[in-house]
């Protein structure tokens, strides 16, 4: 059972980054799965009051606030005209309109989790994250940096010409991705970032050609678990990503 | 510590335990229209509005909802019963016990997209189970009610 | 008709659908004590030291109870809500040192809150000698570790159980010579099924509640099926006499047979038997997933034998059933999975049922709708479309040809004579609706895609013949209205309504008219509760019975008002009149209160036979072969239920049904680890079908008439579940080239061709 013994709206970055150092603490994104933990918190730091819940669209670029929800990335128009959909396609049967009203963009990123649909996207795209200590690095990078203390305050996504698409299968519509991808195109370059392994999103690049999406279901590791076994999940992982490079080439 | 949280229109002040969820809050103030289905933010039994955004009242902790406007469905009784007479004519309501979250989540939908597709209100309600209905009748009573509420427009 | 038959809203629904507080736990006493379990993390182990002393520190703890609270010489008992002397063993104790499944209590805490609780049970000092587990059911039959190896195991019904071989149940029967026809037959389908414990996953998890009344007796108030069965089960388990006890239920959010077995009241009740204080539980939804009462897996061994022209000659089967750690209903479910699937084929000319029902370190099964025929029809139907692929036969075709008809005695079935059945206008409609002849069973849609069908046929029964009792007080009250007492319980069913239809029908006036009371043993009729698809025709006949007398009585009051003899009178339901006068109800109730003999009514009824409700049902399914996906584009489906009482009540229970068939079908599925730790343990890992995962659900009435039903009724809760899982497998068969014999069929198994999930 989940006991927080203090919770504080912090006023500023500078003191959730504080409060945040001591290990018992703990910063509150949506909050959704947090109650199935059977964590003790000393201090719960809330960032609602900072602004962060903010999606941000400029000429290069899209800033999006830690505090956004899953909703929020899920209805913005820019960002799903230049993603042709496919962060909506990502996001939108995540378990139910409820707890993507919730959940965060910046408690899901954080927390790299295996099943995760929204750092399979996002990776698949020019993104950043903003840290309040370690700066801005790319969402890649960060996506394989081990936990720590730091505060992800926005997720950047450059607006770096590119066709992508999303591909997942689920065992029931809103359950959790047997197995994700996400792919992107440039040129005759690809990249594919495939999840739900199901360990955390992997990436491959390489050149795009017939034998892409084989080459990364055979260089790609996959487990089993109660969703699925390794074999299946490389089989399907060289249907997805040969699926998501038809998506992505069709909106090309 | 203290929050004052505005249930269903009253202004409530007082002191919560900084892990009390939500759904233990509106429950203890007589808000027992809003149920526990899972504790795994799956079922959506526990849909509130926080401001006017439903959400799952078993995920939230209270203290977030300080200062803040929740309504249950005990806060929307002209509403519950105008379109929970469409589930009773349809015999969809059965066991009743996701009733209250699934007509929560559908006045969001319709406030949000007041002619929605069929598919656009299986996923807009997809987040509410129902172990009873095959949700058949369900979507029988929204096509019935959004039938009714335009005809009613369309009169006045 | 009048009443019966019409689509009238269900008397609670505008309380239901208004969120009022009418279910256990919102009518629990505020700062009642709240009751925990502290349950065993091991599958097979002895308590060989407790100690609660520090747990009992903890401030806000009220008590803590182990097995040594639990006097010397209890007598086990049963939780299984059946009719005594129960055929479900007595191998339970409130608190045992034997802790035989994970989850398995191991104390009982209560306490003010909860939060205090939890740390208490973190308190609680055990020590285990954990045992070797029996953890696959194929290999409990006389394995050297008993789950029950106590010498006060007692079988109360000769059931064939033996505890010193893991055996729950053994039963065989037959008729005909089984050998021979199958030696003879053209054709003969031999192949194992494997269903797994599926579970109800109601919307309302296991609660109940407790107080001590003026009397000083327990009152319990519980989201239970069974109030009568109940009060005896919390008799036994506390050791005190049942008139010590009273319970109620409210309404029920759901219950599906979970709530045919005494999950969560016997807790409460001894927290507040013992500190005579109000407590309360309700089950967290893991505890519901994972400690309570699911669908009995089972295996299934079937031969088939058949002419070349498709006509069935001969079913053997063979049912092993894991009934878990306890053997709540195992003897009674197995026996429905071959009397509910082999009488469908009326020209067989042999038959043979052999059952085998064994204990193992798992949870206990209980009662899930089906109750032993969803598997049984599974296996048979199943076999029943491999025999019409193998022959190049129409499944639809094939089942023409081998149906059972009005007026056939089943010899599998009892020996009943079939009084009802319009399982060939089911077979019709069916065909038609989903336009099989037109469609064809498999067809490409695309690049590796394919559309395809499937079907299958489904009975149950409507009561347990000559056990099952229904009953029924109605009282002309004031004013002209009357009160309909009942112990069946409205668990969403809509039973309160459909009954009322029933009594006014008989007599003359709207159901409106008719306040429903029930169910709570001190003030309902006897009723054996509502389980067994019995409370329709059982508890539905009662009322009709308990109904004409009433009106009986109303006419010989109203003659004798009007100084008349019954004969002359007439009763249009407003007044009595003889020639030119009349008396109206209202008087008549009046006189009633003033010594001219009260106007109240009980019946009861039983029924010697179960007359059985059909189904057929078809899908059409979009499979992705390459991922294994399926899309169900459609169900339809066509259910003779006798008379629909109330045809949107049968539509949306056919709708719900079907819906659960498809569930267990397609995504249900629970696995265990090695150490026997449920992994499906939450609505997070038990998927049950959300509305985005079904396109259209479709439902025709093919109405019978069932003469010894009430209006010609039957049953229609459970039959409604049995069609989807060989429709399904069928369909998925044929596209993929592979016969599923295992559920459920998951995408995995699709796209690698895997008969079994983990293979």
């Amino acid at each position: 059972m989940l006991q927080i013994k203090r919770y504080v709206r912090a006023t500023s970055l500078a003191e959730a980054y504080e409060l945040n150092r001591k290990k018992s603490n703990c910063i509150l994104g949506g909050g959704v799965w947090l109650r199935l933990s059977n964590r003790r918190i000393d201090t719960a730091i809330d960032l609602s009051d900072l602004g962060l819940d903010q999606i941000e669209e400029s000429e290069g670029e899209f800033s999006i606030g830690c505090m956004a929800t899953i909703r929020q990335i899920e209805r913005h128009e820019g960002l799903n005209a230049y993603t042709s959909g496919a962060v909506r396609d990502a996001v939108q049967d995540i378990v139910g309109v409820q707890l993507r009203n919730m959940a965060t963009v910046g408690g899901s990123l954080f927390g790299r989790f295996g099943f995760s649909d929204l750092l399979t996207v996002f990776c698949a795209l020019d993104s950043y994250v903003e840290l309040y200590q370690g700066g801005i690095i790319s969402l890649r990078e960060f996506a394989n940096k081990p936990y720590d203390r730091d505060i992800l305050v926005r997720l950047i996504v450059k607006k770096t010409p590119l066709a992508c698409a999303f591909a997942c299968v689920r065992n029931t519509r809103t359950d959790f991705s047997v197995l994700n991808c996400a792919v992107s195109v440039q040129g005759n370059r690809a990249l594919a970032v495939v999840g739900a392994r199901p360990m955390k999103a992997a990436c491959y690049e390489g050149e795009l050609d017939e034998s892409f999406p084989e080459r990364v279901a055979s260089s790609l590791s996959f487990g089993s678990n109660l969703r699925g076994s390794e074999a299946y999940r490389r089989k399907l992982c060289a249907v997805l990503v040969r699926r998501a490079l038809e998506k992505a080439g069709g909106k090309r | 510590m203290t929050v004052t949280i505005f249930l269903n229109g009253n202004k409530i002040t007082e002191d919560v335990s900084p892990d009390e969820t939500l759904l233990s809050f509106v429950r203890s103030h007589g808000c027992k229209s809003v149920k526990c289905g899972c504790e795994t933010t799956n079922c959506g039994l526990c849909t509130v509005f926080l401001e006017d955004t439903p959400v799952l009242s078993c995920a939230l902790l209270a203290v977030r909802a300080d200062q803040k406007k929740v309504t249950t469905l005990e806060g929307l009784p002209k509403e519950a019963e105008e379109f929970g007479s469409f589930l009773a004519d349809q015999g969809a309501e059965q066991c009743g016990f996701c009733n209250p979250g699934l007509i929560m989540n559908a006045i969001a939908l319709f406030r949000e997209n007041p002619h929605p597709s069929d598919e656009e209100i299986k996923r807009y309600l997809a987040g509410n189970l129902c172990r009873c209905s095959g949700y058949e009748g369900q979507m029988r009573a929204i096509k019935e009610f959004v039938r009714w509420r335009d005809s009613n427009e369309q009169r006045q | 008709m009048n009443s019966v038959s019409k689509p009238i809203r269900k008397k609670d629904a505008m309380q239901l659908v208004t969120g009022k507080p009418v279910y256990t736990d919102d009518l629990a006493p505020e700062n009642c004590l709240i009751v925990k379990l502290l349950r065993s993390p091991h599958a097979n182990a002895m308590i060989e030291h407790i100690d609660v002393s520090k747990a009992l520190l903890v401030p806000g703890v009220e008590a803590i109870y182990t097995y040594l609270d639990i006097p010397k010489g209890s007598r086990r008992f049963t939780c299984a809500g059946q009719t005594y002397p129960e055929p479900s063993p007595y191998d339970r104790l409130l608190l045992d040192k034997h802790v035989r499944f994970v989850g398995d209590p191991v104390a009982i805490l209560a306490g003010t809150d909860e939060k205090a609780l939890q740390r208490a049970m973190k308190l609680i000092k055990v020590e285990y000698k954990v045992l070797p587990a029996v953890l696959d059911f194929r290999t409990a039959k006389d394995n050297p570790v008993l789950v029950h190896p106590e010498a006060d195991w007692e079988s109360l019904c000769p059931v064939g159980a033996d505890n010193r071989r893991n055996l729950c149940a053994h039963d065989e029967c037959g008729s005909g010579d089984i050998e021979g026809v199958l030696a003879s037959s053209d054709i003969v389908i031999d192949r194992v099924y494997h269903t797994k414990a599926c579970q109800q996953t109601m919307m309302e998890p296991f609660a109940t509640f407790c107080t001590i009344d003026a009397y000083g007796r327990l009152n319990v108030v519980s989201s239970t099926q069974i109030v009568f069965h109940c009060r005896r089960i919390i008799a036994n388990a506390l050791g005190i006499p049942k008139t010590m006890i009273r319970v109620s239920k409210p309404r029920i959010g759901g219950g599906f047979g979970a709530k045919q077995t005494s999950v969560s009241e016997i807790y409460p009740a001894f927290v507040t038997w013992k500190t005579k204080k109000p407590s309360k539980i309700v089950f967290t939804r893991e505890e519901t997933q994972t400690a309570s009462s699911p669908r009995h897996e089972m295996e299934l061994h079937v031969r088939l034998g058949a002419t070349k022209e498709g006509i069935v000659r001969a079913i053997d089967l063979y049912t092993l059933s894991n009934t878990g750690a306890y053997g709540e209903h195992g003897p009674t479910t197995v026996g429905l999975s071959g009397h509910k699937s082999i009488p469908l084929y009326g020209k067989a000319e042999a038959f043979r049922f052999v059952t085998d029902v064994v204990y193992t370190n798992v949870m206990s099964a209980g009662a899930y709708r089906g109750y032993g025929a969803t598997q049984g029809l599974f296996a048979v139907e199943s076999a029943v479309n491999e025999l019409a692929e193998k022959l190049g036969i129409d499944p639809f075709v094939l089942r023409e040809k081998n149906i059972v008809k009005e007026g056939d005695v089943m010899p599998a079935y009892y020996g009943e004579t079939l009084t009802s059945c319009a399982l060939d206008r089911c077979l019709q409609k069916v065909k038609e609706m989903i336009g099989w002849e037109q469609k064809g069973q498999v067809r490409s849609v695309g690049e590796n895609r394919v559309r395809c069908l499937g079907m299958g046929m489904a009975m149950q029964g409507s009561g347990i013949s000559g056990v099952d009792v229904g009953g029924a007080t109605l009282r002309l009250g004031e004013e002209g209205i009357y009160l309909l007492s009942i112990a069946a319980a409205d668990m969403g069913t809509g039973c309160d309504t459909t009954l009322a239809q029933i009594a006014a029908e008989v007599l003359d006036c709207s159901p409106d008219r008719i306040s429903v009371f029930g169910a709570d043993t001190d003030a309902s009729p006897y009723d054996s509760g509502s389980y067994a698809s019995s409370t329709a025709f059982v508890t539905g006949k009662a009322t009709e019975k308990c109904a004409l007398k009433l009106r009986e009585k109303i006419e010989t009051l109203g003659a004798s008002l009007l100084g008349a003899e019954r004969k002359d009178v007439t009763f249009d339901g407003e007044k009595v009149s003889y020639q030119d006068n009349f008396v109206t109800l209202s008087e008549i109730a009046a006189a009633s209160m003033a010594g001219r003999g009260t106007l109240e009514v009980t019946e009861c009824h039983t029924s010697p036979n179960s007359p059985p409700p059909f189904m057929v049902g078809a899908c059409e399914l979009e499979v992705d072969l390459e991922t294994g996906e399926v899309e169900v584009v459609e169900f339809d489906a066509a259910v003779d239920c006798g008379t629909p009482l109330n045809p949107n009540l049968v539509r949306v229970q056919a709708e719900g049904g079907i819906l659960q068939g498809i569930g267990m079908a397609l995504y249900e599925n629970i696995e265990y680890s090695e150490e026997g730790v449920a992994r499906h343990n939450s609505l997070m890992q038990y998927k049950i079908p959300t509305r985005m995962d079904v396109g259209r659900i479709r439902v025709a009435i093919e109405s019978s008439y069932e003469p010894q039903g009430p209006f010609g009724a039957k049953s229609v809760g459970e039959v409604v579940i049995n069609t989807p899982l060989p429709a399904i497998a069928d369909a998925l068969s044929k596209a993929v080239g592979v016969r599923f014999t295992e559920l459920p069929i998951l995408p995995e198994q699709i796209a690698l061709k895997k008969r079994f999930f983990r293979e």
